[in-house]
């Protein structure tokens, strides 16, 4: 009895293969992009794992100094001869024009067996390893390159994360030009009778990090993406949504119809569970197989975006992962599930004699359109309480989700009520009203995907343009130097800044060190007293004179990201070298950390062993290119080393327009698949709309002419939904530049608004409407008079 | 005394509407038994749907009892209704209510498949006497009216059903369509020994059966 009833029920399909495809492909789409974004996070978190793992960092403690700077290498040699069992790690990064390599030096034969170094597996040659010119263990893709040169013979090591290489320290310490270990690795059994290391050293003891900084640091990068998946999710869901209610509706006969010839309800509601399991597996799989072929296609994008954004290494190949196969057919059962509650309730609900003529199966009652519109009102009272009193990232996605979710519920009782304002004029005008009016519940599911889309749309391209505007603006203030130029070494820099004085009008080093505060890795920066900053350093907020008092060396500015992140202000004090006063917060976009700016002299007392390889040069603007060419032949600095202000400025915003190219594409994607749930709804709104349209046609009306009113009706609520959009996009915009960014970044941006974008969204939307009512259109425009006639047969 | 096939004691029906409850059955009992065909007359909105609907398990009494083959089935759940339905029961409606996705031939087996009970041989055999042979593999929208009434009796006819109950299964035919459609249920009633009570407005068509009832205003006449 269960074979036949599924057998009546798959029959709908066969018979409808359009409606089916669109149903497959609403679960695809929706599956595709949500599993895309997740295969995204999960390779990246990976990375992330991998990377923090590394020397079994997630396993073994630490010792280091509080300041962040390299460990006397006499200190480690003390702590062995006292027996305990602590053992040296070199790191640092050699940078040629844009190849770059973090090295990790170790000692393997003092390493704790949790580091895991790869060095003590049996399968390396050993000799190699420890003499020189030494060994580099690398990564596949690393080896690819581009890495700088001079480096020592590489060998692969599927353990390595990608962008590093582990080394003997003998070997680190040869190219990276220092001896002394950056920190200690702690064995984590320590000889029985020895005082606590904490105790023994002015080192900080640091406890295993569960997750490294990077993983933290992105986590607001990754829930961007889930959000932006879980939208396109949500928007696909509709076309799901649309496509079941509508069977459902066209299938209410059979329903009864079976159920009349004695189908329990329970084995038809089992059927119908069955039926849905099928094709969402089926849809499941392919929206898969899409996920991964857009995710694959957006992991590059991704990996410089994670890079520039975060200085996060991960590898732009996408790995197939049978776990994240599984979550993602899960969600698409899960999701079909929840658009099929309704239809699957009205089939519970449904009594054996309900009337079989199929009715609009989103003709809302007027009344469920108020209570639309109540709970619109209650979700924009929820999102503007979180607004105002919410904190922390997840309450700004919830404010975001309140805003969304309540003007996609409101939009049927607002175009409503924008058409009860319409006075049509003649007998034709007032039927197209009232019609539209009409058909506004059955097309409301579609309408609100666009509106989500569009105002997803609006709202991102309005952050992103804000965001690019300040940043450019920014730039242009900050890269007031006329060239920026590197040296091969401290020793070189200090006899090209001595030669290159006399010439020009300032010579301004560029010098910093990593450092720790608020036990978060940071960057100290030490400028010299110079008119450039005072003039060009784009400043927030300020104490009276803070050039004047940082040149004292006794006050710090700091940037907005740690302001923001540890709730600093002006006059407050910064626990860095002994403690110093708070003068100045300047914007810094683009940098995930916390940074500082000490005095030049001061930096320089604080941190003796650090030297500047790089400086900035100002002078005549139009002398910069013959000084460039002159720092390159005379003094055999390859081209890369000099930079003038229009290349590092083209460097930084390509950095930037990299970063927002994943969003640019899901916005396209999402924008995509809204159209696609407008097509759903036409299409099969088009058979139900027939007893409507035959009367009017056969009182005179020319089917050309209803076909012309059905497109031009498309056209008119696609643009009404872009109108309802623009100002939920723009509260969108506003919400995502005052909280989003600056939890999820540190930075708050003023809001731009960009109407040339808009028109060619409104363009976007109307082609998209058109495009999906022009199939409806034409097939109207064609219909063969019977199938009109039929409707008056159907009625007697 | 042979028991009743169908037997309807004292039945009560109302609906609720805005000007209170609406007795539409108001203490009707009737019996059919074997090979008995039952006309059931009586102006629009006198009950006669009602009547049958109850009679087939479809909707429920407020009081009274509905007995079909012995079996009291106003006391049974949803889905042992269901099964009475399906193995004892043909039913056939004015509108066809043929399954629209599925051919001819499928319709044919439809109900008797859910029964348990299909039998392609039979169901050749009755698509014959119906002349439907050469319709097996067309959907009802391919057909005429009276060619889907005639799938419609072939469904009801193919699990054997004790009872055939049928709601104006001329109602949407021409006077001579539909007098051969009713030739042909009789026969295969005849053929088959089931009890048929068939709802009309005719009272020409209602003659062509053993017996007739009135219901008028909820009551039974005659």
């Amino acid at each position: 009895m269960l074979w036949t009833a599924l057998q009546s029920l798959f029959s709908h399909w066969r018979r409808r293969p359009g409606q089916f495809a669109m149903l497959a492909l609403g679960l695809a789409l929706a599956t595709a992009l949500w599993s895309g974004v997740q295969a995204i996070n999960t390779e990246a978190r990976a990375a992330y794992d991998r990377a923090a793992a590394t020397l079994g960092q997630d396993q073994l403690a630490r010792l280091e100094r509080a300041d962040g700077q390299p460990v006397a290498l006499q200190v480690w040699l003390d702590l062995r001869a006292q027996g305990y069992l602590v053992s040296p790690v070199l790191t640092g990064e050699i940078r040629e024009g844009d190849a770059r390599l973090r090295l990790l030096g170790i000692d393997p034969l003092t390493a704790p067996p949790q580091a895991r170094t790869p060095a003590l597996d049996g399968d390396l040659d050993l000799a190699a390893f420890f003499t020189g010119p030494g060994l580099l263990l690398v990564s596949e893709q690393t080896a690819r390159g581009p890495l700088p040169g001079g480096l020592p013979p590489l060998r692969e090591a599927d353990t390595i994360p990608p962008g590093a290489a582990l080394t003997d320290i003998s070997t680190a310490a040869r190219l990276l030009g220092r001896d002394d270990p950056s920190y200690l690795l702690v064995a984590p059994d320590q000889p029985i009778g020895l005082p606590p290391l904490s105790e023994t050293s002015d080192l900080v003891l640091r406890a295993p990090e569960g997750g490294s900084d990077i993983a933290r640091l992105t986590d607001s990068f990754h829930l961007n993406l889930t959000a932006f998946g879980l939208l396109s999710f949500g928007v696909g869901l509709f076309i799901v949504h649309a496509a079941i209610g509508l069977a459902f509706e066209q299938r209410r006969a059979t329903i009864r119809t079976l159920r009349a010839l004695g189908t329990p309800l329970r084995t038809l509601l089992l059927a119908l569970g069955l039926e849905l399991t099928v094709i969402a597996t089926l849809a499941g799989a392919l929206g898969i197989t899409l996920g991964y072929l857009i995710a694959a296609g957006l992991m590059p994008g991704v990996a410089g975006t994670l890079r520039g954004l975060y200085g996060a290494e991960i590898e732009g190949v996408l790995r197939f992962s049978p776990e994240w196969a599984l979550s993602g057919l899960s969600i698409t059962l899960l999701g079909t599930a929840v658009a099929a509650a309704q239809a699957m309730l009205r089939t519970a609900r449904m009594p054996l004699l309900a009337p079989a003529m199929p009715r609009a199966w989103a003709q809302a009652s007027g009344h469920a359109i108020r209570l639309q519109a109540l709970a619109a009102l209650a979700l924009f009272a929820c999102g503007g309480g979180l607004a105002l009193f919410g904190q922390g990232l997840l309450a700004a996605f919830a404010c975001l989700a309140c805003l969304l979710l309540g003007a996609a519920l409101a939009l049927p009782a607002l175009m409503i009520g924008a058409l009860s304002l319409v006075r049509p004029r003649g007998a034709f005008a007032e039927w197209i009203v009232a019609d539209t009016r009409q058909q506004i519940p059955g097309l409301s599911l579609a309408l609100m995907a666009l509106l989500l889309a569009l105002s997803a749309n609006i709202g991102v391209s309005t952050m992103v343009g804000s965001f690019r505007t300040t940043f450019l603006g920014w730039l242009d203030q900050r890269l007031a130097s006329e060239l920026y130029v590197s040296a091969p070494s401290a020793d070189a820099a200090a006899r090209l800044m001595q030669a290159l004085a006399p010439q020009v009008d300032a010579v301004l080093p560029i010098v910093s060190a990593p450092a720790r505060l608020f036990d978060r890795p940071v960057d100290v920066f030490g400028v010299a007293d110079h008119p450039t900053y005072r003039e060009a350093w784009p400043l927030l907020s300020a104490a009276p004179d803070p050039w004047g008092q940082l040149a004292t060396g006794d006050a710090v500015l700091i940037n907005e990201q740690l302001a923001r992140r540890e709730g600093l202000g002006i006059g407050d004090i910064l626990p860095l070298d002994g403690g110093r006063p708070i003068v100045g917060i300047y914007s810094d976009y683009g940098n995930p950390n916390g940074q500082a700016i000490l005095s030049l002299s001061r930096f320089s007392e604080a941190y003796p062993a650090i030297r500047p390889t790089r400086f900035a040069i100002r002078m005549a603007p139009e002398d910069a290119p013959a000084l460039a060419t002159r720092l390159r032949t005379d003094f055999g600095l390859p081209d890369e080393a000099v930079s003038n202000q229009a290349q590092v400025k083209a460097f930084s915003i390509a950095v930037f327009d990299q970063t927002f190219r994943v969003t640019g594409a899901l916005n396209v994607l999402t924008l995509g698949v809204a159209g696609i749930a407008l097509l759903t709804s036409l299409l099969t709104l088009a058979n139900l709309r027939l007893p409507q349209l035959a009367p009017l046609w056969a009182i005179g009306t020319a089917r050309a002419t209803l076909a012309r009113v059905e497109l031009a009706r498309s056209l008119g609520l696609a643009a009404l939904t872009f109108l309802f959009a623009l100002p939920v996009g723009l509260a969108l915009a506003w919400i995502l530049l005052a909280f989003v960014n600056v939890e999820a970044f540190g930075w708050r941006l003023p809001m731009r608004v960009f109407p040339a974008d808009w028109l060619r969204l409104a363009g976007l939307a109307l082609v998209a409407a058109g495009a999906a009512a022009l199939g409806p259109t034409l097939r109207l425009a064609r219909i063969a008079p019977a199938r009109l006639t039929q409707v008056f047969a159907q009625e007697r | 005394m042979i028991e009743p096939l169908l037997d309807l004691r004292n039945i009560r029906k109302t609906y609720p509407s805005d000007s209170g409850k609406v007795t539409v059955l108001d203490g009707v009992s009737l019996a059919l038994h074997p090979r008995q065909t039952l006309a059931l007359t009586g102006e629009s909105g006198s009950g006669k749907s009602t009547l049958l609907h109850l009679s087939g398990g479809l909707d429920q009494p407020d009081s009274g009892k509905v007995r079909l083959a012995g079996q009291d089935i106003g006391t049974l759940d949803d889905a042992a209704r269901a099964a009475v339905r399906r193995s004892r029961v043909g039913l056939i409606f004015q509108q066809f209510n043929l399954v629209p996705s599925l051919n001819v031939a499928a319709n044919i087996a439809l109900q008797a498949r859910l029964a348990g009970k299909h039998d392609a041989t039979r169901a050749a055999d009755l698509a014959a006497r119906l002349g439907l042979s050469d319709l097996l593999t067309r959907y009802p929208e391919q057909l005429s009216g009276g060619q889907q009434q005639r799938v419609a009796i072939a469904r009801a006819i193919a699990p054997r059903p004790d009872v055939i109950l049928a709601d104006e299964p001329t109602g949407n035919l021409d006077e001579t369509t539909g007098d051969a459609v009713l030739t042909l249920l009789l026969e295969l009633v005849a053929e088959t020994g089931a009890a048929l009570l068939m709802v009309t407005h005719s009272p020409r068509l209602a003659d062509r059966l053993s017996a007739r009832i009135h219901l008028s205003h909820g009551v039974l006449e005659g």
